[in-house]
């Protein structure tokens, strides 16, 4: 369907998008290179990695390694805590069971809700009832409320498709439930587990919104960018901001190789 | 195999259910519903520049209603809403129409798909931060203009202004439209198109009676995610205008920064209230039960 006309058209429109998508990155990727003289914006005024040593002495820019380190370990806890947890409420929501509808719509509500709500909310709850407020308590869980609806909505679709006959086939042989769930379940819903993990962990080393009220005393990496922004001037932000993308990448990068290796190795078996 | 044992067993698969779902119901009890509900208390407390004092007063909400403050702030949120949903829904609809139905080979679209999708596991505030250079009174758009002979002064309206808010909202934002949209069209069989061709139906003939018709839990979904995620917004509004535009958002965290917590409060309760009633409206015109 469509003409020749319209192909070109959408085809070029498209290439415009993926340039308005990654146009403005690329652009500080290649002025974080500025020389130490360099400015905001172009023209290069030499190139270095003068931006780059700068990140790394702490008087500089603040806490850059104290908040890169909280911020991994925070997302390494939310992307184990969401793989665990939708993995768990996926397989549990197979069956109807009284409260399935409102837990429902308590996960879509999760993602609904404004997020400075969410982090007012625990701002509040923490201090009236005299807790401290931390990265590793109040803002892993404000955290959660948003990375646990995208796991539980894949685990939705996943299941939706999912073929129940392996399952009943590995019982009929003995399997026991946790047997049938290691063996047949997981191996089959592998490559959407490491999606969730994608999803859990970006999330959370990049949210800021829910964080901004709960991290407490110590900074997360984005609060301490979004601090940088408002009495930064020099590159160095760039630098940085250099530094968070090909992190991303890298995370990204895996899950997509995991994935993919998942899915050779299930083609090459002989029971796939 | 026996009556009883069945029975016995069902039951316990009954509690393996609930057992699976606790941890996510703990999470959701004690990060949302328990924050929600505390929210809704301290909004009826009291205040003075000093603390916080618990109480049953309404002046919180009296304060947020008849203030003129909130409601032009409403207004000029709202603005941003509309204008960003228009157009994320115009450039998500046709990004996502020439995947679904331009793009024969199943692993190109993928990989296309992928390729949008890649941004949106960045920092966000990287990604807005990102437009300064391009948008600068010595930015990149500027110089080209400049060197085109298009303009003969900078433009000052691209960085720290309306335009610049709405800008990185639909670069933030657009594939909130295109994940979803794509997903319903290509659940569309393409018997039907071929079906509507065949009957002697144009293009637009296509796309009006058959496309978009099927395509709009799609458009809901997305619709919703926009719409909420540009009403709760504080800190593109924040970074984007240079502090010289309003939004809901930002006026809860300014009072959350003095201090004010039960007019905080208030205002995120009535935020609150405006966010679901307009996700109801959508839920109403469409019915995207379907799509889960």
């Amino acid at each position: 369907m469509g003409g020749g006309v319209a192909r070109v058209v959408l085809g070029s429109f498209f290439v415009l998008f993926v340039l308005f998508l990654y146009g403005p990155t690329l652009t500080i990727l290649v002025l974080s290179f500025q020389g130490p003289d360099g400015g905001l914006t172009f023209p290069m005024n030499g190139v270095s990695l003068h931006w780059f040593a700068n990140l790394f002495e702490t008087q500089a820019v603040g806490d850059f390694g104290g908040a890169l380190s909280r911020s991994l370990m925070l997302a390494g806890m939310v992307m184990l805590t969401t793989v665990v947890v939708s993995v768990a409420a996926g397989m549990g929501f197979r069956r109807r069971f009284a409260g399935s509808g409102a837990l429902f719509t308590l996960t879509v509500a999760s993602l609904i809700v404004p997020s400075i709500l969410v982090s007012l909310g625990i701002g509040l709850l923490f201090t009236l009832m005299g807790w401290d407020t931390a990265w590793y308590s109040s803002a892993f869980g404000a955290q959660l409320t948003w990375t646990l609806p995208f796991g539980v909505l894949i685990m939705f679709a996943v299941f939706n498709r999912f073929d129940r006959s392996w399952e009943e086939a590995a019982r009929d042989q003995g399997a026991t439930a946790w047997q049938s769930f290691r063996h047949v379940v997981l191996p089959i819903i592998a490559p959407s587990v490491i999606g969730i993990a994608l999803f859990g962990f970006t999330l959370s080393y990049d949210e800021f919104a829910r964080t901004l009220l709960t991290a407490g005393s110590d900074n997360t990496l984005p609060l301490e960018i979004f601090g940088m922004t408002t009495n930064i001037t020099t590159p160095v932000l760039y630098a940085l901001g250099t530094v968070t993308t090909l992190l991303s990448f890298t995370v990204i990068g895996l899950a997509l190789a995991g994935v993919a290796l998942l899915r050779r190795r299930r083609l090459g078996s002989p029971a796939g | 195999m026996n009556a009883g044992r069945a029975g016995g067993r069902r039951a316990r698969i009954g509690i393996a259910s609930y057992l699976q779902v606790a941890p996510l119901t703990a999470v959701f009890a004690l990060f949302l519903v328990v924050p929600i509900l505390t929210l809704i208390v301290v909004s009826f407390f009291d205040y003075d520049s000093v603390q916080v004092i618990p109480a049953f007063v309404l002046t919180n909400y009296h304060d947020v209603l008849s203030s003129e403050t909130t409601w032009r702030t409403y207004l000029s949120t709202f603005r941003f809403a509309l204008v960003v949903w228009a157009i994320t829904l115009l450039i998500g609809f046709w990004v996502a129409y020439y995947l679904a139905f331009f793009v024969r080979s199943k692993t190109l679209q993928t990989l296309l798909f992928l390729l949008c999708t890649i941004p949106f596991w960045t920092s966000n505030i990287i990604r807005m931060i990102s437009w300064v250079p391009f948008l600068g009174r010595n930015g990149l758009l500027n110089r080209a203009l400049l060197g085109m002979g298009l303009i003969h002064q900078p433009l000052e309206f691209l960085l720290f202004s309306d335009f610049a808010v709405v800008l990185v909202f639909v670069h933030l934002l657009t594939l909130f439209m295109v994940t979803p949209i794509f997903n319903t069209m290509m659940r569309i069989d393409r018997r039907l198109i071929e079906a509507a061709t065949d009957a002697g139906a144009r293009f637009w003939q296509v796309l009006f009676n058959v496309i978009i018709p099927l395509s709009k839990p799609g458009i809901a979904i997305g619709s919703i995610f926009v719409v909420t995620l540009v009403m709760g917004d504080f800190i593109t509004v924040r970074l984007m205008s240079g502090g010289q535009s309003a939004s809901v958002g930002l006026m809860i965290q300014s009072e959350i920064s003095l201090l004010q917590y039960p007019a905080a409060a208030a205002n995120a309760v009535v935020l609150l209230a405006v966010v679901l009633l307009m996700v109801g409206a959508i839920l109403r015109v469409v019915d995207i039960r379907k799509e889960l």
